[in-house]
């Protein structure tokens, strides 16, 4: 890193910050210099948005200091630190839609006197500010009806009203379409020409190495590192994102074999060009009996959006799904718990559990509602599938009757997964069922994994740890920017080949 | 279910209306003499405690139905219309001489229309319930005075009159029958997996949904249960005074309906219900109306004590509260 003459724009020095049993900053360093964009990267958990958010004044951190252009600032809140010159734009509109563009663009600051508006002078302020990013937009129109990406922008002019000397965008692009980040980033490339610094959060690498100078990757709190996007390339960047530094003799790791005799019938699920505008481009996906699919890609590659189009929860706009060789159209997770699929959603709390009912009625609802109302799931029955769970899966509960947020993580995602396998499901898909559990029930995830594989399910296996999926699964389907780029089966299936895909560089391995 | 025949009397919810109701009780004791006194005519018994059963009985079967709207997380605001509704139409057919199982019949389907609007509003067009049942709160009364040109109208067809004025073995037939609603209604959400998905979809509606429970036909099915609910206490109340009024019968007692399913346990933000609960806090509510007129409270006042009793058990509901007298307790003790 060359040492800068002038003291940078932006200088966080050591900054942590603790919450209650997570560390979730140690000893950050970020630096963003005057006249560029700087990509702030990480998968989830890194502390991307701790650190954003101590930036711009929402946390206060514990430790460390924050220099602006020299000068050590404190800001304790979003305002505070828009005074300083630090604007913020969030991943959602954070205006309101049922006003109109001048009155987003005022709000809060409204030029008038006496609690009176000046509505002349606001109007005339955000043609101006609308103006200087040759936005083209009536500024009476009200926000709602505009398009997303001219609501993104209505926000930044909002943000750049103040005079701002930084830029925070954190994930702009997450719901534009191609054409309208092209449009983003012209305006993005204008702002750096006028000497602004601008931080942009993205999950999209494309977009990293089109338009940033320099990157600052961080993982579980912690700085890996300050790069030039032009010096550090792909496979290097998700390695360092994973924190898996992948050599050429590394990587192969074992993975089950797939022993199945290959069989003539039917796949289980076919899926042909299954997509959903702006959420997943079509993709081809077969899910067979006895194997373990993974699904593999970075954070916001359209793993779960995969799922939950499988599942019937997101409805597809264009594709087929068959199952068991017949087309059948999955409208809704009820349909697709009758054709015999099982799902667990990757966030327990508000997808999964049903958190005043007790550990035995969470168990058996998924089996219940498929019953319907009349043919109950009747009490020796209910007291033999929690007791038959509860030691199987070897859940740690006080009684069947407690309530299952008095569980901890590790013991609701099982009673999610008893829930599925009381119905006797073919298929099942696991979305992170691993996440933010403890070690220990997490090999016990795994070997309950393989053998359902054994007992002839097909399994759908999602997760954001790449070494897992590579542990777990005979057929690997990588995804990258919602598209699905690649399939690894049996012996192609290894460390280095899938972040090879992952990071788009499947052309040079 | 299985949860609250293991676990303790103190941890039902339907503890503290019953407390409550205690409470009058020993109040009433004391100050007012003739409060428990039963008298027998021509075989028939009279009394306070027979009153509050009887005059109650509308509460409670709104408050039945009101349980399971709210218990899925939603509201019903429109049952006291619902009465205005189903007065009228009963009323006038009957002057119209329709034979009475017609007229029952008829009533019901009435309930069972509003309460599938409802349901419909709240379901597929995915309006606030609040807003969706104001709609037929304030309409209701529109169309109560529509189907009875605007006039009261005068019931005189004995056997419907015996439904709010009859008597069962020497006790009024309308609490006894809605007493035994209850009893039905319980067996069936109990028996049957209704009662569980009911409280998973208000404890959860996405979770519920993505393990495969249609959430919106549950939903919908309780605002019909509601709408049935009313029809009877619109049958019940146009009975008692022989006479339908489209402007007043049934008025704000969706707010009577609520706090007594409210004081009885059942959260409004849904989930777990408690049935014994709402019966207790109807007749708690009932107690207190008639309380009132005994010890001499002048009625236009009357709402505050009202108010306060239902602020106090509630508060008694909330852990919080509780923690913190508990806590008082101990320093005392300590002190």
């Amino acid at each position: 890193m060359p040492a800068d003459e002038t003291p940078p724009l932006l200088a966080l020095r050591g900054i942590g910050k603790k919450f209650p049993g997570v560390i979730a900053l140690a000893g950050v360093d970020f630096t963003v210099r005057a006249g560029e964009i700087h990509a702030l990267l990480g998968e989830n958990g890194a502390g991307k948005s701790t650190l954003i958010k101590v930036l711009t004044g929402v946390y206060s951190s514990d430790a460390g200091e924050t220099r602006l252009a020299g000068k050590v600032i404190r800001p304790s809140s979003p305002r505070e630190a828009e005074n300083l010159g630090i604007s913020t734009v969030y991943q959602e509109v954070n205006l309101i839609p049922t006003l109109s563009v001048a009155e987003n663009i005022g709000l809060g600051r409204q030029p008038g006197k006496f609690g009176f508006l000046n509505w002349k002078a606001m109007r005339r302020h955000a043609r101006e500010a609308l103006a200087r990013l040759e936005i083209d937009c009536d500024v009476d129109t009200e926000l709602g009806s505009l398009p997303l990406a001219i609501q993104q922008m209505v926000a930044i002019a909002r943000a750049l009203d103040l005079q701002a000397k930084l830029l925070v965008l954190d994930e702009p692009t997450a719901s534009l379409d191609e054409k309208e980040v092209a449009e983003l980033f012209k305006l993005m490339r204008q702002l750096r020409a006028t000497g602004m610094g601008i931080v942009f959060v993205t999950h999209f690498l494309d977009q990293v190495y089109e338009i940033t100078d320099r990157i600052t990757v961080l993982r579980n709190g912690e700085l890996v590192g300050e790069f030039r996007t032009a010096e550090l390339g792909r496979l290097q960047l998700v390695s360092k994102m994973l924190g898996r530094e992948v050599k050429d003799e590394e990587g192969r790791t074992a993975t089950p074999s797939n022993n199945q005799p290959v069989s003539n019938e039917a796949p289980l699920l076919e899926v042909k060009q299954l997509g959903r505008k702006g959420v997943l481009h079509p993709l081809d996906l077969t899910l067979r009996r006895g194997e373990v699919t993974g699904l593999a890609g970075l954070l916001g590659s359209g793993r779960t959006e995969t799922a939950r189009l499988l599942f019937g929860i997101d409805h597809a706009d264009t594709g087929e799904i068959k199952v068991r060789g017949k087309s059948m159209k999955i409208n809704s997770p009820r349909v697709a718990a009758g054709l015999g699929m099982a799902f667990c959603s990757e966030d327990r709390k508000v997808e999964g559990i049903l958190p005043n009912l007790s550990v035995c009625e969470n168990i058996i609802f998924a089996l219940q509602a498929k019953r319907g109302m009349w043919r109950m799931v009747s009490r020796t029955e209910q007291e033999k599938l929690c007791t038959h769970y509860i030691q199987a899966l070897r859940i740690k509960t006080s009684s069947p009757e407690t309530p299952i947020k008095n569980l901890s993580g590790g013991n609701q995602q099982k009673v999610l997964l008893a829930r599925w396998l009381a119905t006797q499901p073919e298929l099942i898909i696991l979305d992170e069922p691993t996440r933010g559990i403890d070690i220990g029930a997490k090999a016990e995830i795994e070997q309950l994994i393989a053998k359902l594989r054994a007992d002839g399910l097909a399994v759908l296996f999602i997760s954001s740890e790449i070494e897992e999926v590579v542990r777990n699964s005979t057929r690997i389907a990588v995804l990258r920017e919602r598209r699905k780029v690649a399939e690894l089966t049996g012996a192609e299936i290894d460390l280095h080949r899938l972040l090879h895909e992952m990071a788009g560089l499947s052309k040079q391995p | 279910m299985s949860s609250t025949q293991k676990s303790s009397w103190k941890n039902s919810p339907a503890v503290w209306p019953l407390a409550g109701l205690l409470l009058l009780v020993v109040i009433n004791l004391i100050f007012s003499k003739n409060f428990f006194t039963i008298s027998q005519l021509d075989g028939h018994y009279f009394g306070t405690p027979i009153d509050i059963f009887k005059d109650g009985s509308i509460c409670l079967v709104l408050a039945l139905g009101m349980t399971l709207v709210i218990a899925t997380g939603g509201i019903d605001l429109s049952v006291g219309s619902v009465m205005a509704i189903v007065g009228a139409v009963a009323a006038t057919m009957l002057q119209k001489g329709q034979s009475l199982p017609v007229v029952l019949l008829t009533s019901l389907g009435v309930g069972f229309l509003c309460g599938l609007i409802n349901g419909l509003l709240v379901c597929w067009a995915r309006i606030q319930p609040i807003v969706a049942t104001l709609v037929l709160m304030v309409a209701g009364r529109g169309i109560a005075q529509v189907v009875s040109n605007g006039q009261q109208v005068q019931i005189l067809d004995k056997h419907f009159v015996f439904l709010g004025n009859g008597f069962l073995a020497g006790l009024p037939f309308a609490p006894i029958f809605v007493t035994a609603l209850y009893g039905v209604v319980w067996l069936w959400l109990r028996r049957s997996a209704t009662g569980l998905f009911i409280e998973a979809t208000g404890d959860n509606e996405t979770a519920s949904r993505f393990a495969g429970l249609a959430t919106d036909r549950v939903r919908c099915l309780a605002y019909i249960a509601s709408g049935l609910c009313a029809a009877v206490a619109g049958l019940l109340g146009a009975s008692f005074i022989s006479d339908a009024d489209p402007l007043t019968a049934g008025q704000n007692m969706e707010l009577d309906a609520i706090f007594a399913v409210v004081i009885g346990g059942t959260a409004l933000s849904g989930g777990r219900f408690n049935l014994l609960g709402s019966y207790l806090g109807a007749i708690l509510l009932q107690t207190l109306t008639i309380t009132m007129y005994f010890v001499g409270v002048a009625s236009a006042v009357a709402p505050v004590p009202k108010a306060v009793l239902i602020i106090v058990v509630c508060l008694m509901q909330s852990e919080t509260t509780r923690r913190w007298l508990r806590g008082l307790w101990k320093k005392g003790a300590v002190a």
